[in-house]
């Protein structure tokens, strides 16, 4: 990079809270970002990543304060200017995009009044010409037929357009510099893939910088040019991207990375950073790291590692600075190899054209006008010891799968046969004694455990309700064991949940689980409210539990490499119906249908040497309550036929384990490009 | 004071209220999730000035709620006459009545008379007070002196009890904390403790003061004057204080169980449960609530004119009347904290806990009352602290509309009620109303901040915006 610098932060510090224990949500931050350049910020939740955007934009929380630093745009100080020149600022020559566009967007105020009110406010040349600029910023969003849109609501518009909306206005002003706070994790993969090619396209147009905040090594692989990681408040290492997926540096990095699931950990556990990000309200002496690192030094704990630079732009913030190239990875005993379980004859559980209707009822008299179809038809097995991952873009029903399954939401149809029993025509008074072999693990820690509740409690509550254990000692023992099952110690009994980490909260739960000793889970997202290095903790202990006691998961996630790394089967879901299901080798490797095919290369590579076309899908997933007719997937599908618009097409078995739902693989002749060009995950 | 004990409906609804909070509080303090909000609502100055003001009623409202019928003295057989052991604390205030209005502080009537002179002669003129003033040879000059007097005596008594109560206060927290009495002390002056007890002690001393201070006047004077009938308005706007508190707190009693059941019942089991619950109190609503506080009252009132004689003494047949204004209060009210107990409970059924339970085969009503109930309660208590000052209020207004409690007892609503012809009458009688309107404002607007106080504390959407 040459020339000066855009943005320049120095020393940046930020807290929050009140005066006596500041949070210190950034403490002493430097970043440059170059005319033209994505820098990626990344870091886990609770790193300060999201403080330093705002501190930038100077829209800190009312408790938040700048207590040291400078920030200069160009050759303008932010931090100095008064409150009136900063609203000029923002949103003229920096613009921001935030995570959830469901709620930045005004209700009652039409798409066009909103861009048109940022037009008015930071672009004066067009102040005469506002709708056709708004227009114009439309169609640079890639949003179709923009004339019709600017004259609706944003309840009209679907997440991906509102998010396209937000970067229209972002863009109003003409910004130099634009702040995008994850501005993909609210949004599917597909959507998210449209979303980043969209900021990359602008970005070469225009020509402006883009500090881009995320958690997702991914994304940062697919749009980042340099990129930033951020540890407790502090910037740890800086590299350019390309370097840093080859060889990052810092021992916190490498951990991420290793803790990344994937097709080649597969058979293996997880690297796992222990513990989790400290409290940002204590003050650090030594390395803020340094409880987490594997090769922490007595230099360590006694000062804080200085900066050091590692090339003309990357650096780091660690005392191994300069002589760690040679050291060869520590691998330690966790690349223990796991054996796989050998598939048995009998299924455990068999799902039968499963379906969950809701009413949709208007009127006076509530008649029953329509159904939404949430689940339409669903078939599966899950053998024992065996894990099948249901995939699928939010909305399309996954959650209400495994509900069904468990009767928690009473299916409409269809047949759920479990050890014999058609669960389904139980009532649930019989149901209860069935309830000890299924049990399920929700996605968020916090919701799924009552806040009223001590933690021994929560997790005996199951064993007492179906009177696993006899009397109260005996089930204070079995808490305490089932928490050391899980990695926890047995005082946890006598704590809150409020008291624990996500990732600790997580364990509980999976303790809850397995306290009325069940052969089947059902995992709903279990893992994508954690942070990546928390995420590997759980999966090595659901793996580990699986070969210990056999269990059989139904796992249901977004996150395909989730799926390649822990799942046996996998089933892709689209609209309440599965589209395609086989062995994961199989589904992964060569998938068939045209939309797991688009949903597997929209995941973003963390390997940049691996990238590949990303097939884009136009527009959302319709609405369950008014599916299209014939094939569902055939108004975005790009090989549909006049047939898919007719018909919904059978299953076509392509191996023993493996059936597709699409007229083209069906006739043979759909060309399955993702065979041939390394769509390995 | 000896005499036969007499339980009184609302006595022993009042007790048991004092035993359910105190229970609740020793069962909160073990518990964290509970602890905290109070710990936030004591550590408010808002909240302990308040608190302060309000353990001042609640310490007469109590006092006033222990009745008996005194003996004749003599061992012999009780009256009919039941009074209270706050009435026996200030007999002297009940006792000295007057033959008709005297204004506050006054030494002769305010109304002319003819008065017969010793020497035969009648003039018209402003009769001297029976007692009122009555230990002044010429109050024309010596009474305002004597006020002073008097005032300055109260204020010194105030503020040495004050002074004691500081010091025991200091020396207890020094005990607690382990350090000594003169840096608790200062510690404490400077305002640098974690609960407030600069205000608190602040507090406590105005309101001493103020006792103190009338205690002394009104021994001698009548400190708010006297109504039509000569009694002493101060005493009656004391003992309307039970009077308010009753209708604020035991109306919440009686309508708590049905609205916390029936809004869980109908947001946790939905279905037709949901619809008959939704249409009882879409129903209920849809009825104006004063006409049905009036039939109800005015159907009370003839079953008592028939039944006269199952009633022992008046103050029985007020209190009967006084528990059923509460009882009907809270058939009408129950309802808003209904609606919100289901919308609540209709979110927490779909919350993760909730269906694991469900996924643990565990029953309804160990999830109603375990994970439900729980978490619905910081609404519950802020609705209730919430409504207090409300049915405060209400009280007034139904009484100046004669559907509110016995005329025969003691309530700010008679208060105004009578001060309707007494703003009529020319000069005015203004200090009747007055008197309600400042003890009512002063316990209202500290009921109407302490609600405040404990909403921000226990919402837990406000929690995290400090």
């Amino acid at each position: 990079m040459n020339g000066r610098p855009l943005l320049r932060v120095e020393g940046l510090r930020t807290w929050l809270g009140d005066h006596a224990r500041p949070v210190r949500a950034v403490d002493g931050l430097d970043l440059e970002i170059h005319r033209g350049e994505t820098l990626a910020l990344l870091g886990e939740s609770g790193c300060g990543k999201s403080m330093t955007a705002l501190s930038i934009m100077r829209l800190l929380p009312p408790s938040g304060r700048i207590v040291a630093g400078h920030v200069f745009l160009g050759e303008t100080a932010l931090l100095d200017l008064p409150e009136s020149a900063m609203r000029n600022e923002r949103g003229g020559r920096m613009g921001m995009i935030f995570q959830e566009p469901m709620t930045s967007l005004n209700a009652v105020l039409t798409v066009g009044e909103q861009i048109a009110e940022a037009v008015r406010l930071h672009d004066p040349d067009s102040r005469d010409r506002v709708e056709e600029r708004v227009v114009e910023l439309l169609t640079a969003v890639g949003i179709p037929d923009p004339r019709r849109r600017l004259r609706e609501f944003p309840h009209q518009l679907s997440g991906g357009m509102k998010q396209r909306v937000m970067i229209a206005i972002a863009l109003a002003g003409r910004p130099e510099l634009l702040i995008a706070d994850e501005p993909t994790t609210a949004l599917d993969v597909t959507i998210q893939a449209q979303v980043l090619a969209l900021l990359k396209d602008l970005q070469q147009r225009t020509g402006m910088a883009v500090l881009l905040i995320t958690h997702d090594l991914g994304v940062v692989s697919e749009v980042a040019d340099r990129l930033a990681v951020m540890y407790a408040g502090q910037i740890i290492e800086v590299a350019a991207t390309r370097g840093f997926f080859r060889q990052p540096r810092h021992p916190y990095s490498r951990k991420l990375f290793e803790s990344m699931p994937g097709r080649n950990r597969r058979g293996r556990a997880l690297a796992v950073i222990e513990g989790s990000v400290p409290d940002l309200a204590s003050e650090f002496r030594g390395c803020r790291f340094l409880e987490r690192c594997d090769r922490a030094m007595p230099v360590c704990a006694e000062e804080e590692p200085p900066w050091c630079d590692t090339g003309v732009d990357s650096g780091m913030r660690c005392h191994l600075c300069g002589r760690e190239q040679t050291e060869a990875e520590v691998a330690g005993g966790q690349a223990a190899q796991v054996e796989e379980v050998e598939e048995p004859s009998r299924p455990l559980l068999e799902v039968q054209d499963l379906q969950v209707h809701f009413p949709i009822r208007k009127g006076v008299l509530k008649r029953v006008v329509g159904q939404v179809k949430a689940v339409d038809g669903v078939t599966l097995e899950i053998h024992q010891g065996r894990t099948l991952a249901l995939v699928g873009e939010s909305g399309c029903g996954k959650t209400t799968v495994g509900k069904g399954i468990l009767q928690l939401i009473r299916p409409t149809g269809g047949a759920v046969r479990f050890g014999g029993d058609d669960l389904t025509r139980l009532d649930r008074r019989a149901l209860r004694p069935r309830r000890t072999d299924m049990q399920i693990i929700f996605q968020d820690p916090v919701s799924s455990m009552n806040p009223r509740m001590l933690v021994g409690d929560i997790v005996a509550e199951g064993m007492r309700a179906l009177g696993v254990v006899g009397d109260a000692r005996e089930g204070r023992l079995r808490v305490a064991e089932l928490l050391r099952q899980v990695g926890l110690s047995e005082e946890a009994a006598s704590r809150y949940p409020h008291e624990f980490s996500g990732g600790q909260r997580q364990r509980i739960c999976v303790a809850r689980a397995l306290a009325v000793n069940p052969r089947f889970i059902v995992c709903d997202e279990p893992t994508s409210a954690l942070d990546v290095s928390v995420q590997a903790q759980i999966l090595n202990l659901l793996k580990a539990l699986q070969q210990d006691l056999g269990l059989s998961y139904l796992f249901i996630t977004h996150d395909i490499s989730v799926v390649d790394y822990l799942a046996h089967e996998v089933a892709v879901m689209y609209l309440g119906r599965i589209v395609e299901q086989g062995r994961v080798e199989e589904v992964l490797a060569t998938p068939a249908h045209p939309y797991t095919r688009a949903l597997l290369s929209a995941v973003p590579q963390v390997d940049p040497e691996r990238r590949r076309q990303v097939i884009r899908l136009e527009g959302d997933m319709p609405s369950p309550a008014d599916p299209p007719a014939g094939c569902f997937f055939h108004p975005r599908c790009p090989e549909a036929t006049d047939q898919c618009r007719r018909a919904y097409p059978d299953e076509v078995s392509l191996s023993d384990s493996w059936r597709v739902s699409c007229f083209r693989v069906a006739a043979g002749t759909s060309a399955r490009p993702g065979a041939g060009d390394g769509a390995t995950g | 004071m000896s005499g036969e004990l007499v339980v009184l409906w609302t006595d022993a609804l009042i007790f048991l209220l004092l035993v359910v909070a105190v229970g609740f509080g020793v069962y909160a303090a073990g518990r964290p999730h509970l602890r905290g909000p109070w710990g936030a609502v004591v550590r408010s100055r808002v909240g302990m000035g308040t608190l302060v003001v309000l353990a001042f009623y609640v310490a007469v409202g109590l006092l006033d709620s222990i009745h008996f019928q005194p003996g004749d003295g003599n061992g012999g057989p009780a009256g009919a006459e039941v009074v209270s052991l706050f009435d026996t604390l200030v007999g002297g205030l009940r006792a000295r009545q007057e033959k008709s209005y005297s204004a506050p502080l006054a030494t002769r009537l305010y109304t002319k008379e003819n008065i017969e002179l010793p020497d035969g002669r009648t003039v018209r003129d402003y009769p001297r007070l029976r007692y009122g003033g009555a230990h002044l040879q010429d109050p024309e000059s010596e009474r305002l002196p004597d006020l002073l007097r008097l005032s300055a005596v109260g204020i010194v008594k105030g503020l040495v009890v004050s002074l004691v109560v500081a010091n025991v206060l200091i020396m207890l927290l020094a005990g607690r904390n382990r350090s000594d009495y003169g840096s608790q002390a200062r510690q404490l002056l400077r305002g640098r403790t974690g609960i407030p007890w600069r205000v608190a002690l602040g507090m406590t001393t105005l309101m001493l003061v103020l006792v103190f201070w009338s205690a002394e006047l009104a021994a001698k004077y009548h400190l708010l004057g006297t109504d039509k009938v000569g009694e002493d308005v101060f005493y009656q706007a004391l003992k309307s204080i039970r009077t308010g508190l009753v209708i604020g707190t035991l109306t919440t009693l009686v309508m708590l169980p049905a609205a916390i059941l029936l809004g869980i019942m109908a947001g946790y089991f939905r279905g037709w449960v949901d619809d008959l619950i939704q249409y009882t109190y879409t129903t209920l609503n849809s009825i104006p609530g004063v006409l049905l506080i009036a039939a109800a009252i005015l159907m009370l009132q003839i079953y008592m004119s028939n039944h006269a004689d199952e009633f022992n003494s008046l103050v029985e047949r007020a209190d009967l009347r006084l528990l059923f204004l509460c009882i009907i209060l809270g058939v009408t009210s129950w309802t808003g904290l209904c609606r919100l107990l289901r919308g609540e409970a209709l979110k927490l059924r779909e919350v993760d806990y909730v269906q694991a339970a469900t996924a643990l085969g565990v029953g309804h009503m160990t999830i109603i009352t375990r994970h439900i109930l729980p978490n619905v309660l910081h609404i519950v208590l802020i609705s209730v602290v919430l409504d207090f000052s409300g049915l405060v209020l209400a009280e007034a207004v139904l009484s100046y509309v004669n559907i509110g409690v016995d005329p025969t007892m003691n309530s700010w609503g008679n208060m105004i009620n009578s001060a309707r012809l007494e703003m009529a009458r020319e000069p005015i009688v203004w200090w009747s109303l007055a008197a309600a309107m400042i003890f009512m404002f002063v316990l209202v607007l500290a009921a109407n901040l302490l609600s405040d106080v404990v909403q921000d504390a226990f919402n837990p959407r406000l929690r995290n915006r400090r």
